[in-house]
């Protein structure tokens, strides 16, 4: 069996990213596993400016942004395998994929990063109403087709879910000559950055919906209409508020979920929502598995990404260098107004300063979000405002962190 | 008195200016020149693709330059459209120089090899 002292399962942005600093930080033996064709993952879809402002300083497209990471790549020989599918991944770190020349193969790794990014959620996922005919597709999806392929995927178009990618789609769509009807959303929020509603939305005069679903889905074969209907605060349709619009595509951006599919079989210990929970070194609850990107909670930007990717190797150093052994762990904990936190957990001893990264549940207006270790407070920062859509990081000096950890977030209004 | 949001990156800054010009709620200077700019000539920078004639099914990614005149968007997409490209080519490789004479080029934002 081939053995690496590194095997990363994933070679996009975090992928790639991770494999640079394992690389820097000396880790001898890594391999890349892709199942695309190309290094890079969704930033090949992404042809729209907004990324490496933080990386680079500068405003990149994500074919730019990806191929500054692949060149690098290349140029320090880190060795990687394309259109290759990891299945499976064992307890004692054996990893199984396969491909069309190598068959099935396994590999035996010391440390692993797994990088598999999120899925879309679709049609099933959200139990949309009426029927399941041709003309429904997921934003990502719809991106592929034009970006990638260059199909556009219809003519009349209503986007459900005012994620991002729906929001990119409703420009790109428009620019290639399609009519965008309207964006739907359930919530009384948008989901996407403020400015993509502006540059995406306003400058095009398409209609952002908010309370507002796709009741049912009508049409023979084809998609030809779809029922709009408002909801109340709780989500439940609002009788007598249903209007047919007619369109012949229903584009959907509702969200992404880690993939984790090879992972499966692991018995990881995960969160409420299912994400893998972590430690600071986003090490899972297998020692020597780090998570990291897009498959350990979606992120706002690919910036972050890369710079959680670096984290993860680390940890992944860390680890090789037996450094993380005879460590305890203490959960988090945080207030009701937290969605989520990300590391869910705190490793000791605390070998290094890292990042809490959470989300809030609704839109708050001036609030302040304290940090406590046991009853201690060691950390302070205002908002003026927070809204789900963004991620709020807060960074932990390792000397501020005395033993015995006990870590919790407060958000509260300033008075 | 307008309010905006600044679109020069993800924090997405509530920004207010009066009629002075006088900005506010900005986070960086990027902001300032944005809301000026914004209420007296919007500009936007635009990507999109071309396909390439001798590679099948193959598209280049490309955006302009700099920021162009948002109401040349589309009359910009329509002289796009139409445009055609041979592989090789190289990541920053200039596809139009001056494109409709607004002063900023159209750049390759992809390797094909």
């Amino acid at each position: 069996m081939i053995k690496k002292d590194l095997v990363i399962i994933g070679g996009g942005s975090a992928g790639m990213g991770a494999a640079l600093q394992a690389n820097k930080l000396g880790i001898k033996s890594i391999l890349i596993i892709e199942k695309e064709d190309t290094l890079g993952g969704i930033l090949n879809q992404c042809i729209h400016t907004g990324f490496g402002l933080i990386e680079y300083k500068e405003e990149l497209t994500g074919p730019e942004f990806l191929t500054r990471l692949e060149d690098k790549v290349k140029e320090e020989g880190i060795e990687y395998k394309l259109s290759s599918t990891v299945l499976s991944v064992s307890k004692d770190k054996v990893v199984t994929y396969s491909n069309s020349k190598e068959g099935v193969r396994e590999v035996h790794a010391k440390a692993i990063i797994y990088a598999g990014g999120c899925y879309e959620r679709n049609a099933g996922e959200i139990e949309l109403g009426g029927k399941r005919i041709s003309g429904i597709i997921t934003a990502g999806q719809a991106q592929k087709y034009l970006n990638i392929y260059g199909y556009l995927v219809g003519k009349k178009i209503v986007i459900l879910g005012s994620g991002d990618i729906g929001l990119i789609m409703a420009r790109r769509f428009t620019l290639e000559g399609a009519k965008v009807i309207c964006v739907a959303e359930l919530s009384p929020y948008c989901n996407g950055l403020n400015r993509n509603v502006v540059q995406c939305l306003n400058d095009f005069d398409i209609p952002l919906y908010l309370s507002t679903t796709v009741k049912e889905v009508k049409g023979k074969d084809h998609v030809e209409s779809v029922t709009l209907v408002s909801v109340d605060s709780k989500g439940t349709p609002i009788e007598g508020t249903e209007r047919e619009i007619e369109c012949d595509t229903l584009c959907l951006s509702v969200g992404l979920v880690p993939y984790l599919g090879p992972l499966n079989n692991l018995d990881l210990v995960k969160d409420k929502a299912g994400r893998i929970a972590v430690n600071q070194y986003k090490e899972s609850s297998l020692p020597g598995l780090f998570i990291c990107g897009n498959a350990l909670h979606v992120h706002d930007i690919v910036d972050y990404v890369v710079e959680e990717a670096r984290e993860a190797a680390k940890g992944a150093k860390a680890y090789l260098d037996n450094e993380l052994s005879s460590q305890t762990e203490t959960k988090i904990t945080y207030g009701s107004n937290i969605n989520y936190v990300v590391p869910q957990s705190v490793a000791t001893p605390i070998l290094t300063d890292f990042t809490l990264k959470f989300r809030v549940r609704s839109n708050l207006k001036d609030v302040s979000v304290y940090i406590y270790n046991n009853d201690t407070l060691i950390s302070k920062t205002n908002y003026t405002a927070l809204i789900p859509s963004q991620m709020v990081m807060i960074n932990l000096k390792k000397d501020k962190l005395e033993e015995p950890i006990n870590l919790s977030i407060k958000v509260e209004e300033r008075k | 008195m307008k309010e905006l949001v600044c679109i020069c990156c993800p924090r997405g800054c509530n920004l207010t200016i009066d009629e002075d010009g006088k900005v506010s709620g900005n986070f960086c200077p990027k902001g300032k020149e944005y809301a000026l700019e914004e209420t007296s000539a919007p500009k936007r920078t635009l990507t999109t693709f071309i396909r390439v004639q001798n590679r099948k099914d193959t598209m280049l990614s490309v955006k302009t330059s700099g920021a162009i005149p948002k109401e040349k968007m589309g009359e910009l997409m329509a002289y796009i459209n139409v445009l055609k490209v041979k592989a090789p080519i190289q990541i920053g490789d200039v596809i139009v120089t001056d494109i409709l004479g607004l002063g900023v080029n159209l750049v390759a934002t992809k390797n094909i090899l």
